[in-house]
């Protein structure tokens, strides 16, 4: 990471190329954000949000090294846990319809 | 230098709020209110403001989302045209007409862009917000404080530990009041299991 870093700071060319990952990026995530709107179905809005997640991940990231700032990627890792739980609660909820299975979750209040 | 990344994330905000109040799935809504998180999570990143788009991230992204599904799944999915509910329910329909709420809307947001005029601009060094508090706070923090770097995590947990300790206290304490009134109350005959404070059932 140190040495991505000091590449960074002495190489614009590598600069360049973290410009047009974070615009690949931005592309991806419009085309997520679509997708999300549009899908017919429930998981192909579960796999859109799922992806753009994924993609805000990478940006933190790029970001970071394009500020020079590593703690951007302790954040991008709380990201990734966020996207983590939420998926699984998004998941949980299209199967069940609540949560009242397995009653150790947060809507285990669910009225039966 | 970072306009090419701010104005893309600033655009999908919006189409995602036009999205949210459009969109008739409510399931789908509370997913596009998730992708809001992250994405004005991002943007305070890119604002240089770390700590918030932890707590938005954290808060906004994860236990919003969790908070919302479960009231998802104690209503009903559809807005009832008519049903069980007496009609008197409905009684307050929006107006027919959109151009009065546009009308104050618009009157509202024009008072609030102009109240924004007298703020400094952002980044002035002579902003009240950089001039104000003493300098003392920025030099005298590392050495109180046993060399922690963050001056807002000094002023946050130590300068005014008290007055964090009573938010959380408030904070802790209307969770477990929010827990207790949507536990499940229709419990099983068993008088033992009506009493655990989680809900659990048989």
């Amino acid at each position: 990471m140190d040495l991505l870093l000091a590449v960074a700071e002495t190489n614009s060319s590598f600069d360049n190329a973290l410009v047009v990952t974070s615009v690949a990026i931005l592309v991806t995530m419009i085309l997520a954000l679509i997708r999300a709107m549009l899908g017919p179905t429930v998981f192909d809005r579960v796999l859109a949000l799922n992806m753009f997640g994924t993609k805000t991940v990478l940006l933190i990231c790029v970001i970071g090294f394009l500020t020079g700032r590593t703690d951007f990627l302790d954040l991008a890792l709380l990201y990734s846990l966020m996207n983590f739980i939420g998926m699984v609660a998004l998941l949980r909820f299209s199967e069940y319809g609540s949560f009242r299975e397995e009653g150790a979750d947060i809507g285990s209040s669910a009225k039966s | 230098m970072m306009d090419f990344i701010v104005i893309p994330i600033l655009a999908l905000l919006a189409a995602t709020a036009v999205t949210v109040a459009r969109i008739r799935n409510l399931w789908a809504a509370v997913m596009f209110t998730g992708i809001y998180s992250f994405l004005s999570a991002s943007w305070m990143l890119i604002l240089d403001a770390p700590d918030v788009a932890f707590t938005e991230a954290a808060v906004g992204a994860g236990i919003t989302t969790i908070l919302m599904l479960a009231t998802l799944s104690l209503t009903p999915r559809r807005h009832r045209k008519s049903g069980r509910l007496s009609s008197e329910d409905f009684e307050e329909r929006p107006s027919k007409s959109p151009l009065f709420p546009l009308l104050i809307v618009t009157i509202t947001g024009c008072a609030l862009v102009y109240g924004t005029f007298d703020m400094p601009h952002f980044g002035d060094p002579n902003a009240p917000i950089q001039v104000y508090p003493q300098p003392s706070f920025v030099e005298k923090s590392q050495p109180d404080m046993h060399g922690l770097p963050n001056v807002v995590t000094a002023v946050l947990a130590s300068y005014r530990g008290y007055d964090t300790l009573g938010e959380t206290a408030v904070i802790f304490t209307a969770g477990i009041a929010v827990l207790l009134i949507l536990r499940k109350n229709t419990d099983d005959q068993g008088s033992s299991e009506s009493q655990s404070v989680t809900g659990e059932n048989a």
